[in-house]
């Protein structure tokens, strides 16, 4: 333990914390987890629950693997990090029916299919495995929260502007629809949350010119 | 990278899957009771809901006993009859409780709960569960009948993994607040059920609704679900008419 001394923010540690929210972002630059952007950004609200699920798993499952990544043999590791995801899924999952039992419902498929999300393996792989719990933890929180700030933008497009509404509640006044408004049924259609993600792409890319490739 | 011998790759997966088994099961035994509960609390909540009760539930303290208090005060009386409108000894909320298995039988073998509501004495309605296959998973309702059992008073819907935003909007107001008023048998006392439609309902008809932009399946097997399951209920209807 050489660096035992390192505090537990020295600034390499923060940027493990912010880099995948803005250069490194899991969506925008390694297009990572799109298709669970693509599902259930039609509306805020189990975005905001999916993104916090996610942070969870991927915390829990980076420290996991990352306290086991001296034991683990090479040759199934991929195996193991499967086991340990769907594992912490499953927890999520179930505590999720017992107390949240109405947040649970509205999720309803999309817990199970966190474990499909290639962002958390895509870390256990490249990060957990090489790197100590505590680094692992931060680069697990980072990359959940690059993944859920870009799901929750999203979301905030497609519920305003497909349903004129947020979180469930009216924000598009009346007075618009009576003077010929009407909601853009398009955005609530799969493909438009991939126009929604380009858009933002686009942006960052513009404002970011080392992220553009040739 | 330290060499892993074949030995230890076994070894490691059997302690592996045998510790993450234990764990899990462990919490699913503990949580069972929890999650069973939620799950009896909501169908009497949604049978509530369908006559209009149960309004407060997010507002008080403790959901359950609310639930379980104002289900013990409005629901009044509840039955079982099979295809031919005959009492069945069976009890109404355990054949709710098992309406998936229920619906895979054909329409005539089927035992159909009854759940009868009435405040102080007054107008009686008729709460009937319903339940067919969504598009992704099971869909389910209750849709509460008027005294004349033909009229709805009001109907609940809910889903286990319609896509969001889509064919989930059935558990939503906007959608389910249409049912209300409507009959579910024609001037000549035919059963015709209510008809989800795409694209805007007739606003004159007294047997459609709006469907769902995007939700089409859903909004179909919601419909087919309504005839399927209310069908069975047209002889005991007949039987309570005349008497």
């Amino acid at each position: 333990m050489s660096n035992e001394k390192e505090p537990l923010f020295s600034p390499k540690n923060l940027k493990l914390l912010s880099d995948p929210l803005g250069t490194s972002n899991p969506i925008t630059v390694q297009v990572l987890g799109v298709c669970s952007a693509l599902a259930v950004t039609v509306k805020l609200k189990p975005s905001i629950v999916l993104a916090i699920s996610v942070l969870v798993v991927m915390a829990v499952s980076n420290v996991v693997i990352s306290l086991m990544r001296k034991m683990v043999p090479p040759r199934i590791r991929i195996i193991v990090q499967l086991v340990v995801i769907a594992a912490m899924v499953i927890l999520v999952d179930q505590v999720l029916k017992a107390y949240a039992y109405d947040v649970s419902k509205q999720l309803s498929v999309f817990v199970g299919l966190i474990i499909t999300n290639c962002i958390i393996m895509g870390r256990l792989e490249a990060f957990a495995l090489a790197n100590k719990p505590w680094a692992s933890f931060l680069d697990g929180i980072g990359n959940a929260a690059g993944y859920g700030v870009i799901l929750i933008i999203v979301a905030f497009f497609r519920e305003l502007l497909g349903s004129g509404t947020l979180l469930d509640m009216q924000v598009i006044p009346q007075s618009f629809y009576d003077a010929g408004y009407v909601n853009n049924g398009m955005m609530i259609l799969p493909p438009m949350a991939l126009v929604v993600v380009g858009v933002i792409i686009w942006i960052q890319r513009t404002r970011r010119k080392e992220l553009v490739e040739d | 990278m330290r060499n892993f011998s074949n030995t230890y790759i076994f070894v490691f997966s059997l302690i592996m899957v045998t510790i993450v088994a234990v764990l899990l099961s462990f919490v699913a035994m503990q949580l069972k009771p929890l999650q069973e509960m939620n799950v009896q609390i909501e169908k009497k909540q949604d049978v509530l809901k369908s006559v209009g009760k149960a309004g407060e539930a997010k507002e008080v303290d403790d959901k359950n006993a609310y639930i379980n208090e104002e289900f013990a005060q409005y629901i009044t009386e509840s039955y079982v009859v099979d295809f031919n409108g005959d009492l069945l000894e069976e009890d109404a909320f355990e054949v709710m409780l098992a309406l998936a298995g229920e619906i895979k039988k054909p329409q005539e073998e089927r035992s159909y709960p009854v759940f009868v509501y009435s405040e102080n004495g007054g107008p009686k309605r008729y709460v009937l569960p319903v339940r067919g296959k969504g598009l992704w998973g099971p869909i389910w309702g209750y849709v509460a009948l008027e005294e004349d059992l033909n009229t709805i008073y009001g109907a609940v819907f809910d889903h286990k993994s319609e896509t969001p935003g889509l064919g989930s909007e059935i558990n939503t107001g906007w959608f389910q607040e249409p049912f209300s008023g409507k009959t579910i048998f024609d001037e000549n006392g035919k059963f015709i059920s209510i008809e989800v439609v795409k694209g805007g309902a007739d606003p004159s008809s007294d047997h459609q609704v709006d469907g769902i932009s995007g939700g089409t399946i859903t909004s179909k097997a919601l419909e087919e679900m309504m005839i399927d399951c209310l069908a069975g209920y047209v002889a005991h209807f007949e039987d309570l008419t005349t008497n």
